[in-house]
């Protein structure tokens, strides 16, 4: 863990709005590089409220509160300016675009993040490494990104870019959803792989699965737009054991 | 010069002139004796002297399309029909003068012939200036000429088909193109041969006010390939310029004719252009085309399938900018029964333009047995740009399998957002959703106009969203 002051990711008292409707009503959140938070929360919670707003999609409106990245406030910076300078959402649901290959595209996003043409050579190696270790075949760059990919292309190609990428601060939402128990143990290696003093990992989940994998340091239940408790790996087991109901504060809108 | 304008010259890289002096223009306007004119200054035989006469009254007795784009600026008595740049038909680039040859120098045709192209034709306003074909394939006896020249040495070729695909009384610019045509390519391709990379002839229009009309004719004998690539581009200047061309082909038994067009008019200039092919047994045709620039482009390639087995496909891609309109599609007509055809149409709207889908497929009683597929994708890249679709299906055969497919979007702002999270700039992430967009018909041209025509699109894309 790191021992340095500032920690990379700090959100305070974050409120956030969609179509004129909060959804976040104040999130507190720090992430140092090292770590890995888990966020669990049901259906509606405001988890990709939460993973949209940090990396700054025009639709999710802060109205309160701030981001700090590496002690900056980020509010005004557009979305790949905050990729550039190491954020990465690893999308719930990532959008297909029709008629740009992965390959093409990923090279793209690596020149941009590390503000320079990367020699072909070096950016292929990278690339079928990381599709090796993803045990996707070489094909799978060649293929439009996102277009018709199975659920779990889409989340083996979202931890392929991280892979390339190697941002400081990577959130992943619901990188688990919606896979099958081998693709989940691939996924969450590869995951497991990047993990280490250089990267900072918000893990938003709804079940337990994916924590049998990954072992966060901090897990937070988030509820109606707000952080109702947080603890360590063992809260994860008590949401397992008896869902989110004890989790709800007394008086809660439902 | 409004901004607008100003941004417009800018971003057309082409939009130099030649000021050199023409050595013959014919005065402006139209009439029986302009045409007279211009058929006696080319040495035509009768046949195609009168052929123009009679295209000319047909012309004078059409009324305008009443569809399509906006045709009522369009004054024929404004237009220079005629215009000469230079007395000779070169082989050679170095006996074309030095400015029409700075010209195409600048365009980067000399370049291309030597790199990838097995022959090349330039057209500089109204006559052909200059073409050349690799030798071992006029050995074989591929023919590669500009149309004059074509009627000339070919006339017997010439007169059996000049006219059959296209007549003259097809609509009113067949019919003006008819009567005041000059230039254009003339190919025969002989049974058998195949000629597997590209002729190209490339249009420059030079003169203001100027109205160019070539002809094309292509002849694909039993069994043989052509691949043929025509480029275009103008001068901006303030007064509108006009492009009518016809273009006809014949494609026989057995045969495939490939037609692809990257078209990159200044955006003076009216686009009102005539394609049409016909394809017999188990012939094939096809037509990529690629419209870029102009005021108003009305075009839709068609392929009359004649016999059995006839396939026709077109690609068709439109990008309308500010101030343009870009009406195009394709016509597909079943004249016989086991045929197949299929059209794709991309097009982009952007800052205020506007693209219309318009398209045929038309299927003759006793002609069941065809199978036709048609796409029409629409992309307005803002809240200004405008997008419409016209299909027409007249199906009078039983045993027909029609699929049709269309759709029209805005740029997606969760695609935007997904590239922008990867850290691409917001222009950068719109024109790689763009080129995406686009790529089922760039993957189908050469790899050279597929990277020219990738940047031609980012060219139009540049300040676009933001
Ligand atoms: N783009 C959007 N437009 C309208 N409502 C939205 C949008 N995104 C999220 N919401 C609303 O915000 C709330 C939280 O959604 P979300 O953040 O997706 O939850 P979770 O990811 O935890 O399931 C839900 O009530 C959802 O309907
Ligand atoms: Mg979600």
């Amino acid at each position: 863990m790191t021992e340095s002051a500032t920690p990379t990711l700090e959100v305070h008292d974050l409120h956030v709005e969609v179509n004129d409707k909060e959804i976040l009503k104040g999130i507190d959140l720090v992430v140092s590089k090292g770590e890995v938070h888990a966020i669990m929360g049901p259906n509606g919670s405001g988890k990709t409220t939460l993973a949209s707003a940090l990396l700054g999609h025009p639709r999710y409106r802060v109205t309160q509160g701030e981001i700090r990245y590496r002690g900056e406030n980020i509010a005004d910076w557009t979305p790949d300016a905050r990729a550039r300078a190491g954020l990465f959402l690893s999308f719930q649901y990532p959008a297909a675009v029709p008629g740009v290959t992965l390959v093409n595209f990923l090279r793209h996003a690596l020149n941009q993040r590390r503000g320079q043409d990367v020699p072909v050579r070096e950016y292929t190696q990278l690339l079928n490494d990381a599709m090796a270790k993803l045990k996707v075949d070489r094909e799978f760059a060649r293929r439009y990104v996102n277009d018709g990919f199975s659920g779990g292309e889409k989340k083996r190609a979202e931890i392929l870019q991280m892979a390339v990428l190697k941002p400081e601060i990577a959130i992943l939402d619901e990188t688990d959803s919606g896979l099958d128990v081998d693709a989940l143990r691939i996924v969450a290696e590869g995951v497991n792989r990047l993990l280490g003093p250089d990267l900072g990992v918000v893990l938003i989940t709804h079940y337990n699965r994916i924590l049998n994998y990954i072992t966060p340091n901090r897990v937070h239940i988030l509820y109606a737009g707000r952080i109702v408790t947080s603890g360590g790996r063992e809260l994860a087991d008590e949401v397992e054991a008896k869902g989110y109901d004890p989790f709800i504060p007394v008086g809660a809108p439902a | 010069m409004t901004t607008e304008a100003r941004d417009i010259v800018s971003e057309y890289k082409w939009g130099f002139h030649d000021a050199e002096e023409p050595v013959f223009r014919s005065r402006r306007g139209l009439s029986h004796e302009i045409v007279d004119q211009i058929s006696r200054i080319k040495g035509e035989p009768d046949w195609m002297r009168e052929l123009r006469h009679r295209a000319l009254d047909i012309f004078y007795t059409k009324s305008m399309p009443s569809w399509g784009g906006d045709l009522s600026e369009i004054r024929f008595d404004e237009y220079f029909y005629y215009v000469r740049a230079t007395d000779r038909d070169a082989r050679s680039w170095e006996d074309v003068p030095e400015y029409v040859k700075r010209t195409f120098d600048r365009i980067g045709i000399p370049e291309a012939e030597k790199k990838f192209l097995a022959g090349v034709g330039a057209q500089y306003d109204s006559e052909v200036v200059y073409h050349n074909i690799r030798e071992d394939l006029e050995k074989q006896g591929v023919v590669f000429l500009g149309t004059d020249q074509g009627l000339k040495e070919h006339p017997e070729i010439f007169r059996q088909y000049f006219g059959t695909v296209v007549p003259p009384a097809d609509n009113k610019f067949a019919a003006l193109n008819s009567a005041v045509w000059s230039g254009g390519s003339f190919i025969y391709v002989p049974p058998g041969v195949k000629v597997d990379i590209p002729l190209q002839a490339y249009f420059r229009i030079n003169s203001e006010a100027m109205g160019q009309f070539e002809r094309t004719l292509i002849i694909a004998d039993e069994g043989s390939y052509v691949h043929y690539v025509e480029g275009c581009t103008a001068p901006i200047y303030s007064e509108d310029s006009l492009h009518s061309a016809v273009v006809e082909i014949i494609v026989k038994r057995g045969a495939r004719v490939r037609y692809t067009t990257i078209q990159n008019w200044s955006n003076n200039v009216y686009n009102l252009v005539t394609k049409r092919a016909v394809a017999y047994a188990d012939a094939v045709m096809e037509w990529v085309d690629g419209n870029l620039g102009s005021k108003l482009t009305m075009k839709y390639p068609s392929v009359y399938l004649m016999e059995p087995g006839a396939h026709g496909e077109i690609l068709s891609l439109a990008f309308a900018g500010p101030g343009q309109h870009q009406d195009a599609g394709g016509k597909v007509v079943h004249a016989a029964s086991n045929t197949t055809s299929m059209i794709v149409s991309k097009s982009v709207s952007k800052g205020g333009g506007r693209t219309s889908y318009r398209g045929l497929v038309k299927v003759y009683p006793e002609c069941g047995d065809a199978t036709s597929s048609v796409r029409c994708d629409a992309l307005m890249i803002d809240e200004d740009s405008r997008s419409d679709t016209y299909p027409t299906m007249e199906i009078d055969a039983d045993r027909v399998t029609i699929a049709h497919e269309a759709t029209v979007g805005k740029l997606g702002e969760e695609q935007l957002f997904y590239l922008m999270s990867r850290g691409l700039p917001e222009q950068e992430a719109a024109k790689m959703i763009v080129n995406g967009f686009v790529e089922p018909i760039v993957k189908e041209l050469p790899m050279e106009y597929a990277v020219e025509l990738n940047r031609l699109i980012e060219l139009q894309m540049e300040g676009s969203v933001g």
